[in-house]
Parts: structure tokens; C-alpha cells; sequence
């Protein structure tokens, strides 16, 4: 079978299009994030008890969250997990009454619910510090992958291939977190890990349409830089889409069958494999479109200016 | 060097049979099997700890916290070696923290008291009482001249109300209730023989403290007296009860360093541990103790097996003390026959038994009526394996129950296998005979893979497996990469076996750069990540590596046995 097997695509004429449609996206993503008064972030980042709770047998969500304010736990969180026994509790406190905010709060389901009615499933407690700790080495490690990859493509290719990639990444980024504002998810540890492998996803994508540019520059010299990057998107478009195709049933796989705890990492992947798809195409081919007729301008009113003086 | 299809073979055989050796379960120090694939504390279940040396003020200098975190460590490692977890992981992370990482816990709060308790253990004698008594005038002035009259204004003026249950009400309180704080603050924690002599004699003392103590007050008449007015005659020895509502305002006056001062040289003050109920209300005791111990945790050389009293029903723990220790214990407690001794653990005392004879390498150490067998052994645990040098303090735990991981892993099977069929339905219907090829070649992958993390001993956390899912994915490129090459060959007129030699070239440096940056990003967030995360990364560096070999190697040497099976000349199916 053969997808796209001899496709003559315009993606570069209509890179204005894409423009649009990338920048509705990301804008959309900002106001929802605006709206939200920020991200959401997970314990892991701010500090605080998160507890999973499985009751014996069903208990109303108003009653459950009564006998945790009623514990002193003001400004907590409770949101069903799946049914109606299974419940995660988000503290603000670290450390509550007596210690750690989740032992308190363990006190606090035995005498409403009584001591056998539950059993805590999971207990993610951060302090500040290390909240805090997190939060700086999330932000630096997304910034170093950066910095490494332009370095390493800016070696193997040229440094607007490198920049290319890194806009076309920081895209993909900006609409993932837009994203996961509007699906009201969580940053935690883990959409730090699906963020970056989105990075590397797209990166990937990105490289190998990038790899067949600069084979066809080599190839064919006379032709316009625009067909030749138009050629190479074509090109390497059926390889792109069952790449994305095969990556994409391994993901539903995992969101479908994977389990609760995983499924929103796997959304994340999801949604950021499609993105990168689109922004290899749409976005890193076109901005080194417009880097290079920059290039290519500032060199003719270069050489004008020579010429005149 | 591997040119020959059956080098080629051979390569992948040993490569495919030594990963499958390191995936046979395999026999345990214990003797029984364990699976080769170490599963991270988010899939067996398990507690993940980081605690600090607790130093809010950052009094402590650099190398006293240093020398701290060493032996915090050591101690740590002995308990929890007595604890008697498999496995362990108690590692010191960076200048300041430690990690414990303890799997398959079934009682996480147990296991967390033995890590973070300090068990730090003081026998000191308890004082009459009667400097204290007289200092007080003194710390209550220091606390008004601290605090300001006008922000006292909870503290009554201390004067001769009836309602105030002072003296003789509780005094008198306590004897009604017959069995309550008294009698079992008293007679529950004798170190050596518990006998109502010891009740009465102390009930002697109070007589004449009683007076004293109304003296006191009388003079203090009009004025402000914050303090005392939470104090109240307990009817022991150097021993007052605070109702339990009034414990934070009291420990706010008793922090003050004005107070720290005015309190007589050579006694301190401390909590008991259990509170008291009596006449409706709860109350704690506040001891007046020698501030220089008798003994402390240092010189015990071994303490349990805990056990319980058969008279009164309460668990204790035998101790034996080292010969020094146990001379020093003999010199103190020989000139305190007839007192009581506080024994005092993280600051809190435990019990006040009276010393009936001197006491020399063997004692024991009785609990309150409250406490379960358990947490005695938990104590003799903790005192066997030492004290820390000082308190710590829990920054980070995260804990996973054991039925929640067991989901998790089946899930993710679940997710991996339908995974896997999905992409291979994908493949063979895309390529045909090729993608039967690339469905080999993913069989190979996924048993590198797996195999390549059993024998890394890497460990399998749940993002892992997510990782190992999305890989799959991921690892089909390469042989997506090179089959397009070989179609755009063979379009180009190319033969099939020509095809296949460029087209394996060509798609070199795409599968080159593709896997380096994603290698750059999977090493990033190994530096970054902990635990699960971690786990994440290792199964993408180990995927990327598995999966460079199988592309550029293992479907190689399939299509050379496809390309020389097939009869001259007839078309490749791709």
C-alpha cells in the first residue's frame, strides 16, 4: 500500500495559513491558561499532599470533602477517580497537624468514615523546598534540551536549521501547555517527561525532513529554495505520516488500556505527536523559509550598498 | 567483519539468547524467584522518603551538618536493616539529603516513625520543684516585660478565684478518679519493680509543696502571672499539668529566651508524652528535671526484646547499658534512691518511675498503658540501632500501595501488547513482505530491549513502561525511514538488490541525527528526573540503542536473506 507516494503538496505557498492556524492555537492556549490565572501546577511543583483513597464502598464526593475541611484542611481538592470509591485529595499543607498533612488526613477518614472503610492508595507528599527544588530543575532541564540541540544541529547542519527546529519545538510547547490548561490536567513530574519527549518526538519529525533539505540542496543547486524545501516535505511525507500512524496506536494503546494513573501522560503524548507532525511540516520548514529570503535580502541591499558606494 | 548472513545470524542469536538469559527469573538471596526485571516502587508498591537534618534557624555550621548527614545515614541503614526490608535503597542525594527507598511495605506510617524518630534517650532525675516554684514570680514578669501587658489579655491576673481549679480541685479531682493521671503517671512506669509504696510517698511530698506553692501565688497577688495560671498541681514531685488547650501558649512563653533565662540553673522543663485525663479534662504533665542526665542512649549496648507486663498489662523494653555506661548509672542512681527518674525520649518524657535501689546494666523501660507490644519492639529497634545526632525532618514522600502497582503493571502489559499488534497490523499491511521483515525485526527489538534493562538492572517504573510503549512506536521509524528509501530506489529504476544497498545508505544519516537528538533529550531527563521519571529515560536510552541495532543491523540481514530466497530477478513485495 502507498500513502502519498508521489505527492506535489504547496505546504510552503500556503505557510500563511499555518501561521494563522499556529497562532490561533497558542493563542487559544494562552487565554485558557490566562483564564485559569495560570497553570495548574502538581504538587510535585508547589508543595503539598496529594492522596489517593479507595473506599470499601461508595461515598458521596460533598461528604468526603466535609470531613476534610472539617479535619482544618482548608483550600483542599477532591475529585473523583474513576468511580465513586476512588478518590484523590489534594492538600495544600505539606506538613498538617501533626506532622505530615497526610497522616492528618488519614485521621480525618477514620473518624468520619471510620478506620477500615478505606485504604490509601497512593500518598505524594513535597515540601516546599523541594517543590521548589523541582520546579527549577523542570524549567532547566526543558531549556537545556534546547540549547543542546541547537548546538548539535547547528553542527550537523547549519545554525538555521538549528533555529528552525527550536521555534518549531517552543510551538509545540506553547500549544501543549495551552492544552493541558484546557483539559484542566496537572503539571506534575510526569507532564515534565511527556513535554520533553514531545521535544524529542518533534525534533525527530523535524530532523529527518530537514536531513532530506539539505540532501536536495546538495542535489540540486539551481532549483528555488522554496521547491526544494516544497520537494523534501513530499518527499519524506509518507515516511511522516505512518511514523506518526504507528507511534499514535501504541499511544491510544496505552491511553485505552494503560490505566488511570497513566492516561493523562498519555494524552499529553498524544496531542503533542500530532502537533509535532504538523509543525515539522508547517512550521520548521517554513521558518527556514523565512530565515533564509532574510538572509538572501539583507545580502542583495548588502551588495547594493557596495555597489553604490 | 559481519558480512556473511550467517556471521549475521550468529551475532543476533548470542545478542537475542543473552538477553533472554538475563530475562529468566532468577533465584533470590532468599531463595525464592524473583522476576529479572526490577520493578520500581510506583509498580510493587513501596515508600519513597527524602528527609533533611531539621535546621530552621541554620544554627548548624557546614561540617557539623555534614558529620550529621554521615551518621544519620549509618543510623538509618542499621534500623532499617533491623527493620528488615528487602533491598533497601538509603543513599545520601546532594550535600544535604537523604533518600530512602523501601518497596513492598505494608505499613508505610511504621516504617516512616523508624526512619524519621530521633530516639534520643536521657535518664535525668526529676527536681523537687521547689526553685522552680520560686522563679516563677521571676518568669512571669520576663513574660510580661516579652510579651506586653496589653497582648496578655487571655492570662488572668492570678487571684484567688473559686472557679479556678487549682491546687486542692485537681489534687482532689485526681483522687476521685482513682485510676487516673496520678496513679498511672506514678505507678505505670517503675523501672524496677512498681510498688504502691512508691505512690504514697510521693503523695507525701505534695503535701508540703502545696503549701508552698499557695504562698507563692498569694504575693504574686494583682498582678499579671501568664505562666503560673497555666499551671496546676499535679500532686507529684516536681511535676505540674497543663491542660492540653493551653500547651501552644505555654511552649510560646517556656521559647522565650527572657524565660530560658529566668528558669533556675541546672533544671529545664519537659512534656510527658501521654495526656492525662481527669475530672472531663485532658491535661500534660510539664516535669522539672536535672538538665545533666544520668545516662543517655550512648551508653546502651543493647536493648528488647520488648515484651508486656503480665501484672499491669503494659509493654517495656529491657535494655542492658555498656560497662562504663553501667558505672555511671550505679554513681547516679546510688545518691537518688527515693527520687524519680524522668526517662526522656526526643525531648519527651516517657514515664517518671521512682528509683527503689541503684540501678546498675540492666533495666528496663516501661510504657505507657496506651501503647501496643508493636510499639515497644519498634522502640527497641530504634534504640539498638542508635540515636540520630539530630532530628530530621521529612521533605519529600511518596508512597504507592502494593494493589495499586499490581494494576498498573497489568495494565500496562495490557497496553504494550495491544500496542505491539497495532503497530504490526500497521506494518505488514503498509509493506507487505517487508513489513513482515520490520515485524521481525521488532520481535528482536523488543526482546533487546527488555533484555537490555534486566541485565542494566535498570529498574521498571510505570512512565517506563509508558516509554517502552511509545518506543515501539518510535522504533518502527527506522525501518519506516529505510523502506521509503528502498521504494524511492526501485522507483528510480533501481534493482532490488542495489535498492536495497542505497536505500540502507541514504536513510543513514536521517536515522543518525533522529535518534542522537532524541538520546540528547532521554539523557536530559535522566539528569533531571527522580524515581519514576528516571525510570522514563533509561527505557528511551536503552530503546534507542536497541532499536539503532535492529534497523540498521537485524533488518539488514533479513533483507539479505529475503533478497537471496527470492527466485532471480522477481520484483521485492515493499
Amino acid at each position: 500500500m502507498r500513502l502519498f507516494s508521489d505527492a506535489h503538496f504547496h505546504f510552503m505557498a500556503g505557510r500563511r495559513r499555518a501561521y494563522i492556524v499556529s497562532g490561533a492555537f497558542i493563542a487559544i492556549g494562552m487565554v485558557s491558561i490566562a483564564l485559569h490565572g495560570g497553570l495548574n501546577y502538581g504538587v510535585d511543583f508547589t508543595g503539598g499532599t496529594l492522596v489517593q483513597v479507595q473506599f470499601n464502598e461508595p461515598v458521596d464526593a460533598a461528604e468526603l470533602r466535609s470531613a476534610v475541611t472539617g479535619a482544618g484542611f482548608s483550600g483542599s481538592e477532591i475529585q473523583g477517580f474513576g468511580s465513586e470509591q476512588e478518590y484523590l485529595i489534594r492538600l495544600q499543607t505539606f506538613e498538617g497537624a501533626g506532622g505530615n498533612g497526610a497522616e492528618g488526613m488519614e485521621a480525618a477518614l477514620s473518624e468520619a468514615f471510620g478506620g477500615d472503610s478505606y485504604s490509601v492508595q497512593r500518598v505524594e507528599a513535597v515540601g516546599p523546598k523541594v517543590g521548589s527544588e523541582l520546579q527549577r530543575k523542570a524549567v532547566l532541564a526543558i531549556l537545556m534540551s534546547f540549547a543542546l540541540t541547537l548546538i548539535y544541529l547547528a553542527f550537523r547542519f547549519e545554525w538555521r536549521f538549528g533555529v528552525a527546529a527550536v521555534v518549531a519545538t517552543m510551538h509545540d510547547i506553547l500549544i501543549t501547555f495551552g492544552f493541558i490548561s484546557i483539559m484542566g490536567l496537572e503539571i506534575t513530574l510526569g507532564t515534565v517527561a511527556a513535554i520533553l519527549t514531545i521535544v524529542g518526538y518533534s525534533l525527530n519529525d523535524t530532523i529527518v525532513v530537514f536531513d532530506r533539505i539539505r540532501e536536495n540542496l546538495k542535489r540540486k543547486r539551481k532549483e528555488p529554495y522554496e521547491t526544494t524545501l516544497n520537494r523534501s516535505i513530499n518527499e519524506t511525507l509518507p515516511r511522516t505520516v505512518l511514523t506518526s500512524g504507528t507511534t499514535l496506536v501504541t499511544l491510544l494503546a496505552l491511553f485505552i488500556f494503560g490505566g488511570s494513573v497513566i492516561r493523562p501522560f498519555a494524552m499529553v503524548l498524544i496531542l503533542g505527536v500530532l502537533i509535532g507532525t504538523y509543525s515539522s511540516i508547517f512550521v520548521a520548514s517554513p521558518v527556514l523559509l523565512e530565515i533564509e529570503e532574510w538572509a538572501q535580502k539583507r545580502a542583495k541591499t548588502h551588495r547594493t550598498h557596495t555597489a553604490g558606494a | 567483519m559481519f558480512g556473511t548472513v550467517r556471521a549475521r545470524l550468529i551475532l543476533i542469536g548470542v545478542l537475542l539468547l543473552l538477553c533472554i538469559w538475563a530475562l529468566l527469573p532468577k533465584e533470590g538471596p532468599s531463595g525464592e524467584t524473583e522476576s529479572a526485571l526490577k520493578l520500581g516502587l510506583d509498580l510493587q508498591g513501596g515508600m519513597h522518603l527524602a528527609v533533611e537534618i531539621d535546621d530552621p534557624d541554620g544554627t548548624l555550621a557546614a561540617d557539623a551538618k555534614a558529620d550529621a548527614i554521615e551518621r544519620t545515614l549509618t543510623t538509618i541503614r542499621n534500623r532499617i536493616d533491623e527493620f528488615g526490608v528487602r533491598e533497601p535503597t538509603i543513599q545520601k542525594v546532594g550535600a544535604e539529603r537523604i533518600v530512602v527507598e523501601l518497596a513492598g511495605i505494608d505499613d508505610p506510617d511504621r516504617a516512616k516513625s523508624i526512619v524519621e524518630r530521633t530516639a534520643f534517650l536521657e535518664f535525668k532525675i526529676v527536681r523537687s520543684g521547689e526553685e522552680f516554684r520560686r522563679a516563677l514570680p521571676r518568669i512571669d514578669r520576663a513574660i510580661v516585660r516579652e510579651v506586653g501587658a496589653e497582648n496578655l489579655q487571655a492570662a488572668p491576673i492570678l487571684e484567688p478565684e473559686p472557679e479556678t481549679p487549682g491546687l486542692g480541685d485537681i489534687l482532689g479531682a485526681a483522687d476521685d478518679a482513682d485510676s487516673t493521671a496520678v496513679d498511672s503517671q506514678a505507678a505505670d512506669s517503675v523501672v524496677v519493680e512498681p510498688e504502691a509504696a512508691a505512690t504514697e510517698q510521693v503523695a507525701d511530698t505534695t503535701a508540703t509543696e502545696q503549701a508552698a506553692d499557695t504562698t507563692v501565688a498569694d504575693t504574686g497577688e494583682g498582678e499579671l502571672r501568664p505562666l503560673t495560671a497555666l499551671l496546676l498541681e499535679s500532686g507529684q514531685v516536681g511535676q505540674f499539668l497543663v491542660r492540653e488547650t493551653d500547651i501552644p501558649t505555654a511552649e510560646g512563653y517556656l521559647e522565650l529566651d527572657a524565660v530560658k533565662n529566668a528558669i533556675p540553673r541546672g533544671a529545664e522543663l519537659k512534656w510527658g508524652v501521654e495526656p492525662i485525663a481527669g475530672g472531663g479534662e485532658a491535661y500534660r504533665t510539664l516535669f522539672v528535671l536535672e538538665d545533666e542526665p544520668l545516662l543517655t542512649g550512648e551508653d546502651l549496648a543493647d536493648a528488647g526484646p520488648a515484651a508486656r507486663d503480665p501484672t499491669f498489662n503494659q509493654p517495656y523494653v529491657p535494655f542492658e547499658t555498656t560497662r562504663r555506661g553501667a558505672r555511671k548509672f550505679e554513681r547516679g542512681t546510688s545518691r537518688h534512691v527515693g527520687d524519680l527518674m524522668a526517662i526522656v525520649l526526643d525531648n519527651k518524657v516517657q514515664s517518671a518511675p521512682v528509683i527503689r535501689q541503684t540501678l546498675g546494666r540492666r533495666a528496663q523501660i516501661e510504657m505507657g498503658t496506651g501503647s501496643s507490644l508493636q510499639e515497644a519492639q519498634d522502640l527497641a529497634l530504634v534504640l539498638r540501632a542508635g540515636a540520630l545526632p539530630q532530628p530530621i525532618r521529612i521533605v519529600e514522600e511518596r508512597t504507592v500501595g502494593p494493589s495499586l502497582g499490581a494494576d498498573s503493571v497489568r495494565q500496562g502489559k495490557i497496553a504494550f501488547v495491544i500496542g505491539i499488534i497495532g503497530v504490526l497490523v500497521l506494518m505488514v499491511f503498509y509493506y507487505r513482505a517487508a513489513g513482515i521483515l520490520a515485524v521481525f525485526a521488532l520481535g528482536v527489538y523488543v526482546v533487546l530491549l527488555l533484555g537490555g534493562l534486566a541485565g542494566l538492572g535498570a529498574t521498571l517504573t510505570l512512565p517506563g513502561i509508558a516509554g517502552i510503549i511509545l518506543s515501539i512506536g518510535m522504533a518502527v521509524d527506522a525501518n519506516v525511514l529505510i523502506f521509503e528509501r528502498i521504494r524511492e530506489e526501485l522507483e528510480a529504476g533501481k534493482t532490488p538488490r542495489t535498492a536495497v544497498d542505497t536505500g540502507f545508505e541514504q536513510a543513514l544519516s536521517a536515522i543518525v541525527d533522529a535518534n542522537l537528538t532524541t538520546l540528547i533529550t532521554a539523557i536530559i531527563l535522566f539528569q533531571f528526573g527522580t524515581g519514576p521519571v528516571r525510570g522514563f529515560a533509561v527505557t528511551l536510552v536503552i530503546g534507542i540503542m536497541a532499536s539503532f541495532f535492529t534497523a540498521l543491523y537485524v533488518t539488514r540481514t533479513l533483507f539479505m536473506i529475503y533478497l537471496d530466497r527470492r527466485t532471480a530477478g522477481a520484483p521485492i513485495s515493499i
